[in-house]
């Protein structure tokens, strides 16, 4: 299969690749997928006071368009506030990297992993708060 | 005589090619041609012998007749010519040449052996036994019968790959007319114990069909002393062309097939059409060669195996898939934990190898060779097979020695499952959202 240009970018020289503190409390992390379909992701963000990504961090066991998919998503949600990180759709992703229709799931996959780490981040600012 | 004088023109131009290709070899060592080939198993080049013969049998100098033409010496010549082929073929497994059936290739021969074999001798009984780890030419075949209304049992096989001799016996049926067993398995390499399965089928009366592709020419087969009722060879596994293929149906005990394909009657009615005598010289040279260099070529690619998994083994969390002994000469199937494999894949672009994972379907299906051995997903999403053969060189398994360690070291940085794994978590222990 012929990867795109992006997505070997992406492959070769990925961004943000890396572990934050988990046990920090600006710190969300949002783990998808499983060893049994063949991806798993894992992005993590820190979080400023108001409300905004500092930081993130992926790693990623799958295919190239599975890395790349989480790859780019690190730099789509940097700088962006929690809410907008939440509007990323996969569909904006699989554009992006110009995905085939067998590889939309690692897209997807990374519009859940997003999902994933915001939620996180309010499940450990609400214990925080109680 | 004149088209003999053209030949010999063209096997001189030919050899004076070989020769200075012979005397640049140490230069073509220094710059190694990238990509390098390394899936063998999936076919082989032709061999240039090979392919210098096939050319004698197409144009108008050459022998291009029919071999069914029976009123000239265009057809007899051809015909000659692949029946010299046949006995090369026979040659090869010890056979008669009359149990030799031109095929397209293995997938026709299983479908040729089996259906044809069932169909026949459905009075008998409606039960074949086969393995999980079998191609899918045999698997596929099996399934299509049971839409007939046959039974199949399809047994798993040992940790190792290997089918175990009592779980085999104990499959047999009284209605069982058909086991189907694979020589080599084109995944993972490993050799099945032909003739001790070839001792229990025959002694039940039962039919014992092998798919030999991967194995005829690399693995020596004896069919005066093997049990085998049928076996599936294949021209482009070992040197020939493609789209060439045979099927042995053994004569004494005496093996009927219903004929699968219907038209002039070719192949003693059991499989009609023209013979390509092209593509039948040329698996006959291939298999003749195979009988001179095999003892000496399975040496020298067993060297170039083991230095390859001696420079990959050492490696933290590498298993080699199938048995470590019964495996044939070029085959290294290797999972390397914690990697993926399409993505392995993509950064081993400068060597053609295959994963079992194939990554290109919403399933995400990993190997079901590697399933059926009892693999964990994650190992059986990280293999990879890399096939060496006739034209690998010590130089190349050396570069693709230092590509994998290197590339699988990045793509583990890049793995969650392998930091998981480094910090000592058990990923079974983990509640995945499977998607």
């Amino acid at each position: 299969m012929a990867y795109s240009e992006k997505v070997l970018d992406h492959y070769e020289h990925p961004r943000n690749v890396g572990k934050m503190d988990n046990s920090a409390d600006n710190v969300g992390t949002g783990m998808v997928g499983a060893p049994a379909c063949g991806d798993v992701m894992r992005l993590q963000i820190q979080v400023s006071e108001e409300g905004v990504i500092e930081d993130a961090k992926f790693k990623t066991y799958g295919c190239g368009s599975a890395i790349a998919s989480s790859s780019l998503l690190t730099e789509w949600v940097k700088g962006k506030t929690l809410e907008e990180a939440q509007q990323i759709k996969n569909s904006q992703i699989a554009e992006e990297l110009a995905l085939p229709p067998v590889k939309v799931h690692c897209s997807v996959l990374a519009e859940d992993a997003i999902k994933a780490a915001v939620s996180d981040y309010h499940e450990k600012q609400k214990s925080t708060d109680s | 005589m004149k088209h003999n004088a053209a030949f010999e023109c063209t096997g001189t131009i030919l050899n004076s090619f070989k020769d200075r290709f012979l005397d640049t070899d140490q230069l073509l060592e220094q710059v190694m041609k990238l990509p390098i080939y390394m899936d063998y198993s999936a076919t082989t080049p032709v061999d240039p012998r090979v392919a210098e013969k096939m050319c004698s049998f197409l144009t108008p100098d050459g022998m291009f007749g029919n071999p069914a033409s029976r009123s000239h010496k265009f057809g007899w010549d051809a015909d000659d010519a692949v029946e010299e082929a046949r006995r090369q073929v026979a040659d090869l497994i010890n056979a008669n040449p009359k149990e030799i059936v031109w095929t397209s290739g293995a997938t026709e021969s299983n479908n040729l052996a089996i259906k044809g074999a069932a169909h026949f001798y459905s009075k008998r009984g409606k039960h074949l036994i086969t393995c999980k780890t079998e191609h899918k030419a045999v698997l596929d075949t099996c399934r299509q019968l049971e839409r007939d209304g046959f039974e199949v049992t399809y047994l798993d096989p040992e940790p190792n790959g290997l089918v175990n001799l009592q779980t085999l016996e104990s499959a047999i049926r009284d209605d069982t007319i058909l086991v189907s067993i694979m020589h080599v398995n084109n995944e993972i390499g490993v050799i099945q114990d032909i003739t001790a399965i070839g001792e229990l089928t025959r002694a039940r009366k039962i039919l014992f069909h092998v798919d030999a592709a991967q194995s005829a020419g690399k693995v020596p087969i004896d069919l005066e002393t093997m049990k085998v009722d049928l076996l599936s060879m294949s021209a482009h596994k070992i040197y020939g062309p493609k789209g060439i293929g045979a099927l042995y149906v053994r004569r004494k005990p005496r093996v009927r097939l219903e004929a699968q394909i219907h038209g002039g009657g070719h192949e003693r009615g059991m499989r009609s059409g023209t013979l390509p005598s092209h593509q039948i010289v040329g698996i006959g040279e291939a298999f003749r060669i195979a009988k001179v260099e095999m003892a000496q070529e399975n040496e020298r690619l067993t060297t170039l195996r083991n230095r390859l998994w001696d420079g990959l083994k050492d490696m933290e969390e590498v298993y080699l898939n199938g048995d470590e002994e019964q495996r044939v000469a070029g085959n290294l199937n290797i999972s390397f934990a914690y990697v993926e494999g399409e993505s392995l894949i993509m950064a081993l672009k400068d060597i053609a190898v295959s994963s079992g994972s194939a990554c290109t379907s919403a399933s995400l299906e990993p190997s079901y060779v590697l399933r059926a051995l009892g693999r964990e997903d994650e190992l059986a999403h990280s293999s990879i097979r890399f096939s060496i053969g006739r034209f690998t060189t010590a130089e190349e398994i050396d570069y693709v020695i230092n590509l994998v360690c290197e590339q699988v070291n990045r793509l583990r940085d890049l793995s969650p499952l392998w930091d998981m794994f480094k910090d000592g978590v058990d990923l079974k222990s983990v509640q995945w959202a499977a998607h």
